[in-house]
């Protein structure tokens, strides 16, 4: 017996004491319930409170954030790459052109022939992101075309990341998981690299870059700031 | 220290030496009061954390009663992704696998993820007995390497160790591993920090085979979880070549949706953060992104025996958020060596002897590495009732019972004598000397009495009927054990009669005035 087939085996016979027929592979009875009476955001919150208070925990975690708008985003971009000494900044490929417009320093593109210590030259980094949790104070990067493969995000120092506001924002982990898909590998960042292994003392950035950025980009200029109610508060099964 | 649990002492002796090193002493309890305070916080911001707790609780069990469905589904979903996955059903096996991947890749030095999975197997000796060196990445699991030492914490393996203690690490030993500690190195954290840094950074840049955990296995996706904070796990999941995860079974979750409920769960339970600076996950390969070989070798190692246990199955639901640790009273004083595993405190305590079988010293030991306080219970995120299985292994040491081991049904024979009660008298007397932490357990035990069971189920009630161990986790251990040690009348586990009780005689282990401890349920191999 292949030892797939020995553990298997095993576990069917430890589970002898389960009802046959109990679960997913049987005839519609699936065990204990779940019970899913948690909830799916935590209070209520306009849009513009969400995008606050994604502001507020990304900063506790010692990202640095900025807000502007279509029209200030390459200015800002420019003069934040320029604040840095950046002499060179990769780009995923399906960045948006006009993000780069106001800045002179090297673009960099990604490129799967690239290797690792070639990435390593290369100052700041600058992408997209496809869902950030506001609860939390999470960007969630799926290698979409303005994010790139994951290694870019990982190995310069310095990671501007765009955040399209109020459409890329969610409120908790649970509104955030249908937004992006299981088969793309994902990457999840919470402020910089950080450790807390030496006397609980927290370090930022050991490995990953030590300076993280968000540029929260409003379509317009920030007017519509009481948004509507988009979360319901409530708990139940589901 | 030599970088192997085997030959451990059992665990009252390693924890009398332990308590005797008042700079680990002092460097714990700053550790675990720190981190239990700031995790208290991250939880109260969930106001629903009772309900994500029983989910979790309920999502686990419902998965591990059907396991084998599940790791059928996984394997074909990691398969259809690009993946190939691999079964072991012990160290030993998971180890050969290993060897024999990273071999075919023609590579003799691997990068690793902090991983308790490799280190229960003991990858890194395996491989360098291979001629293959493994680097750990994480910057705890450096300095534990670097000193010749072992993990004593699951979240913070070098909690033991001080900042003075790190450098002296790095300056003495970095040379011989790679790039030396840069001169004059100081002891503040961020120059240790920096110092890893640069020290791991050559190794990321060339390394060809990376070597993992996981935290999550989605059945439905074929999609494993690593959650981190330092960035090196994302270095060691997306820079090489080859990818190769050792994951336990156990960490199958149903559905993509079933992440929900974990990653709420585990941040704030284990570092106390709202959500921890880095997740990766990846489902099989993707082109031109990341590893573009990918193996996942599953492990079972005693999990199949520790789940034929209805009682003890419960401890594969861990989530290892060490919660449990840092609230531990007797893991703050003997520190996370005496456990002899790579799981210290509360959850080693029930899992190291049921992984390995209750098969020597140590693993008799350890289910009396506890003064039943309940604590952990109370902070565990998917409610493992820890004190339940200590006192159902209890009496799988002192009375015998079924057990599977190796996936066959056995029947262990009864600790000789009163040697196990004996044991945990020794496992419990060093605690007693100071009664600091005896304190604090007594507290939470009153504070968390309500959410003790009040009888014990199974087959632990033959055994509460003689003994007053029922009413432990009311009284605390410590006021039940001072109040029978010395009484006449025997009760308790502290008499010395009938020291020659064994296996086939009738008296029972410790004295028993009560029912009878089922001498017809001792036996050979079924
Ligand atoms: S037993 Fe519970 S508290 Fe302890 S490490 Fe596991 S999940 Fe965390």
């Amino acid at each position: 017996m292949s030892s797939r087939d020995m553990m298997l085996a095993r576990v069917r016979q430890a589970l002898a004491d389960v009802p046959a027929g109990e679960g997913p592979g049987g005839e519609g009875r699936d065990g204990p319930p779940v019970a899913r009476g948690y909830q799916r955001v935590h209070g209520a919150r306009t849009r513009a409170q969400t995008v606050d208070l994604l502001a507020e925990h990304l900063a506790d975690y010692r990202a640095i954030v900025h807000r502007t708008d279509a029209e200030g985003l390459p200015g800002l971009i420019g003069r934040l790459l320029a604040e840095r000494g950046a002499r060179s900044v990769l780009v995923p490929p399906g960045l948006d052109v006009s993000w780069t417009a106001g800045t002179d320093v090297t673009l960099v593109e990604d490129r799967a022939s690239s290797t690792a210590r070639e990435l390593d030259l290369v100052d700041s980094v600058l992408t997209g992101c496809a869902v950030a949790i506001a609860e939390t104070g999470t960007l969630i990067l799926d290698a979409g075309p303005d994010q790139g493969r994951r290694r870019i995000t990982l190995v310069p120092d310095h990671h501007l990341c765009v955040v399209r506001v109020p459409e890329q924002v969610v409120g908790s982990v649970p509104e955030a998981l249908p937004r992006v898909a299981p088969d793309r590998p994902l990457t999840w960042i919470s402020g910089p690299s950080a450790t807390s292994d030496i006397e609980l003392d927290r370090v930022e950035g050991v490995h990953g870059p030590r300076t993280l950025e968000v540029i929260l980009l409003s379509a317009a200029p920030e007017t519509d700031r009481a948004g509507s109610r988009e979360h319901w508060a409530g708990s139940g099964e589901y | 220290m030599s970088g192997t649990y085997l030959g451990m002492p059992a665990f009252p002796r390693a924890a009398a030496t332990a308590t005797r090193d008042t700079r680990l002493r002092a460097n714990l309890t700053h550790a675990t009061h720190t981190i239990r305070d700031k995790r208290a916080k991250a939880v109260a911001e969930l106001d629903d954390w009772a309900q994500l707790r029983a989910a979790g609780a309920a999502v686990k069990d419902r998965t591990l009663r059907r396991l084998d469905h599940y790791l059928e589904q996984l394997e074909a979903a990691v398969t259809a992704a690009g993946g190939q996955v691999h079964w072991a059903l012990d160290a030993d096996e998971a180890n050969r696998i290993v060897t024999r991947l990273v071999r075919e890749t023609g590579e003799s030095e691997v990068v690793k993820v902090k991983s308790m999975a490799t280190q229960e197997i003991g990858l890194n000796e395996a491989l360098a007995g291979a001629g293959i060196r493994a680097y750990e990445t994480d910057l705890a699991e450096l300095i534990v390497q670097l000193g010749h030492d072992l993990p004593s914490h699951i979240l913070v393996p070098a909690i033991h160790r001080n900042r003075s203690e790190i450098r002296d690490i790095f300056r003495r030993e970095m040379a011989s591993w790679g790039r030396p500690a840069p001169e004059g190195l100081g002891d503040s954290p961020a120059e240790l920090a920096e110092a890893a840094r640069l020290h791991l950074r050559e190794k990321f840049l060339s390394a060809k085979v990376g070597i993992s955990g996981a935290n999550f296995m989605v059945a439905e996706t074929g999609t494993l979880v690593v959650v981190e904070s330092e960035g090196n796990g994302r270095m060691c999941l997306t820079l090489p070549e080859t990818l190769i995860s050792v994951v336990g079974i156990e960490k199958v979750v149903p559905s993509w949706q079933d992440l929900e409920i974990f990653l709420q769960l585990l941040p704030r339970s284990s570092t106390a953060e709202r959500m921890n600076p880095y997740t990766s996950t990846w489902t099989g390969t993707t082109d031109g992104d990341g590893p573009q070989t990918f193996h996942l070798v599953l492990l079972d190692n005693g999990r199949t025996d520790t789940l034929a246990d209805t009682v003890g199955r419960q401890a594969l639901r861990c989530i290892r958020c060490s919660a449990c640790l840092n609230v531990c009273p007797v893991y703050e004083r003997a520190g996370g060596h005496a456990y002899g595993s790579p799981y210290p405190g509360p959850i080693g305590a029930i899992l190291t002897p049921q992984l390995r079988g209750l098969a020597g010293p140590l693993e008799e030991s350890l289910p009396y590495a506890s003064s039943l306080c309940g604590a952990c219970y109370e902070v565990c995120p998917v409610a493992i009732d820890i004190p339940e299985v200590l006192v159902h292994l209890r009496e799988r040491v002192v009375q015998g019972g079924p057990v599977t081991l190796g996936g066959t049904r056995t029947v262990l024979q009864p600790a000789k004598g009163h040697a196990a009660e004996r044991a945990a008298m020794r496992a419990v007397g060093w605690a007693f000397d100071h009664p600091g932490a005896l304190r604090a357990g007594m507290r939470l035990a009153a504070r968390t009495r309500r959410l003790h069971p009040r009888r014990l189920p199974g087959p632990g009630r033959a055994w509460s009927r003689t003994r007053d161990v029922p009413e432990v986790p009311a009284e605390s251990f410590r006021d039940w054990w001072q109040r029978t040690r010395g009484t006449s009348s025997g009760r308790g586990t502290s008499s010395e009669s009938g020291t020659s009780s064994g296996p086939g005689t009738s008296s029972g282990p410790g004295t028993t005035s009560g029912p009878d401890t089922s001498s017809e349920r001792r036996g050979d191999v079924k």
